[in-house]
């Protein structure tokens, strides 16, 4: 198990902790220590502060674009798993609808965000509908390839990973606990706030950190959705690559790998997880 | 402190799907009493608590709280508070939270409801273990919180579903003496769910004997336990014999015979049978007899009686009581 850690995780970790201070030309890296992968990146952007200079401004967008999808995610995830767990109250029912959630796991990721496209394009399905209604005369721009589609696609993507873990919380939370609150005068609000809320924070933390690795490091949702015109952290590591700055990439791939640490850090904190499982 | 309600049950009935839990009850239970409902599982004892409590809605008639129609009243309004079984305290709420978490539905203010619950907390004799989480207690420990919870509204009617069941048999009789005291001092009503016929028997004012929906029994432990209305009362509150004579069939406390190896006089009622077993419980001999005309019954003899006259497994026996102890089953 150990092994097997070191050898897939902790080694190509490694490896590209050291590629990132690699020195490199236009076609090799050369084996020399230097941080030039991860200045160039950022040349320029402590004499333009407070204005944000275009890397700056990539990993803010990454940022707030995966607090946006996780807002979304949590929401629906949330509602779903609340619904499976509390209002369905068959046990052939809940295994059906949960079922039900994954079938969008039944294709690839590239097919389902492709499949978004007759939709939202310029004479997709929701233009065309809402012309034919009279409500706009041309069709909406901001529908397809942009930062909505992205997060429309990436919410679309990820919420089952955030109903998982709540709808197991929610599972084990004891129904008589419920009653207590509601025989102690509780509401369903102030039961959910008090009770149920606190109760799924180990579900909730766990479906954000899914939720969030996954949007933080995602290259093909945001280049697919956004027509390749989106800029965003993974974004930048694939450009990198392409372009066979192998170290440059590598020192992006480190700090993006930072912020998310940061901000599950940040996570563990609210709760801690090790001792919840 | 409080001075409890009086509880009516008119006609009350509880169907699910289709098997009739609660059928047509009328019960009364006086205000600040000790009330037991007893019986075997399944004979909807608790979901006649539920119903009180306002946790089951009932299917058909009224419950009447001192002159208040509560039949259709949230649990809060009712000025009932109910104990869980297993206590059901929020597992990520420190005890004093726990105690406070009606107030602080109703918006309290912390400072306020913390004392309020403080004061609860020593009442239970739970005062220094505010800060632990319900995790860190003992089950005692852990019953003690639930009722402290249970009592910060200051109900006027306690609901208990079987608050003993998860002790250990020593710490249920010292939590049994300690509901009694509380009852007693806070002067409210408690309606306590058990199947435990000793339970019943040693706290309650007012034993309710339920059985298959139905109530078999109402009255004071003494009543029910001296005069069982049926032959399922006298046999499940226990220490009763049950002889059929001349077509009838009459309960005998099993304290209340003897047994003897002699052919008593024609006129005493008797039963002849062969022992089958004999237990030694500390105060008395437990004598199992099985009677010639097919039924077994159980004899209490005092240890220096049966000093007097010791007996053998096997031995023939009569067992005679006085025909005033015979009491007519209906």
């Amino acid at each position: 198990m150990m092994l097997v850690f070191a050898l897939f995780f902790i080694l190509p970790l490694c490896f590209v902790v050291m590629v990132s201070f690699w020195d490199y030309n236009e076609y090799q890296m050369i084996p020399r220590f230097t941080t030039r992968g991860y200045y160039e990146s950022f040349e320029g952007c402590l004499t333009k502060l407070p204005e944000l200079c275009t890397m700056l401004a990539t990993y803010v967008k990454t940022v707030k674009l995966c607090l946006i999808v996780w807002l979304f995610t949590f929401l629906i995830g949330f509602t779903v798993a609340y619904f499976l767990a509390f209002h369905v109250r068959s046990k052939t029912w809940q295994i059906a609808l949960s079922l039900l959630c994954t079938i969008p796991f039944w294709t690839s990721n590239v097919i389902r965000m492709i499949a978004w496209i007759p939709l939202l394009g310029r004479n997709g399905l929701v233009n065309t509908g809402l012309m034919d209604l009279g409500i706009t005369h041309e069709p909406i721009e901001w529908l397809l390839y942009s930062e909505f589609s992205i997060c429309l696609a990436l919410v679309h993507l990820f919420t089952f990973f955030m109903i998982v873990p709540i709808f197991n919380s929610m599972m084990r939370i004891d129904r008589r606990l419920l009653e207590a609150a509601y025989d102690a005068g509780a509401t369903g609000w102030q039961t959910l706030w008090n009770i149920i809320i606190p109760l799924c924070k180990p579900g909730i933390v766990i479906g954000s950190i899914f939720v969030i690795t996954i949007v933080m490091g995602d290259f093909i949702t945001i280049g697919v959705m956004g027509g390749q015109q989106v800029a965003a952290a993974g974004k930048i590591i694939e450009t990198r690559l392409n372009a066979l700055q192998f170290p440059a990439a590598a020192a992006n791939a480190v700090i993006l790998l930072a912020i998310t640490f940061l901000i599950i850090t940040m996570l563990n904190r609210l709760v801690d997880i090790r001792k919840e499982l | 402190m409080n001075s409890g309600s009086h509880v009516e049950l008119i006609g009350v009935s509880k169907s699910f799907a289709s098997t009739i839990a609660v059928d047509a009850i009328n019960l009364k239970i006086p205000a600040g009493s000790y009330c037991c409902l007893l019986g075997p599982s399944g004979c909807g004892k608790t979901t006649t608590l539920r119903m009180i409590a306002g946790h089951e809605a009932a299917t058909s008639g009224d419950i009447l709280l001192g002159t208040q129609n509560v039949t259709d009243l949230p649990p809060a309004a009712r000025g009932t508070a109910m104990m869980f079984q297993s206590y059901a305290l929020f597992p990520h709420l420190s005890v004093i939270d726990n105690v406070a978490f009606a107030l602080k539905m109703r918006n309290v203010e912390k400072t306020e409801r913390h004392a309020k619950a403080r004061k609860l907390l020593e009442l239970v004799d739970m005062a220094s273990y505010e800060e632990r989480l319900p995790a860190q207690l003992s089950g005692g420990q852990q019953q003690r919180v639930a009722l402290a919870r249970a009592l910060i509204t200051a109900p006027q009617v306690l609901l208990l579903d079987e608050p003993l069941s998860a002790l250990d048999p020593f710490l249920r009789i010292r939590m049994r003496a300690e509901l009694k005291r509380l009852q007693r001092e806070l002067g409210i009503t408690f309606i306590h769910v058990t199947h435990g016929q000793d339970e019943a028997l040693a706290l309650a004012d007012m034993i309710v004997l339920m059985h298959d929906g139905n109530i078999s029994q109402a009255g004071s432990p003494r009543e029910v336990f001296n005069a069982p209305a049926n032959e399922f009362v006298a046999k499940f509150i226990g220490g009763h014999n049950i002889v059929a004579r001349a077509g009838k069939k009459f309960a005998v406390r099993s304290d209340l015979m003897e047994l003897q190896v002699k052919k008593p006089a024609t006129k005493t009622a008797s039963i002849t049978g062969k022992i089958s077993e004999i237990e030694y419980q500390g105060t008395a001999f437990h004598i199992t007899l099985h009677s010639t005309t097919g039924e077994d019954m159980m004899v209490q003899m005092p240890e220096h009686k049966f000093d007097a006259t010791p007996l053998k497994v096997g031995a023939e026996v009569y067992a005679i009581w006085e025909p005033a102890s015979a009491h007519a089953l209906g």
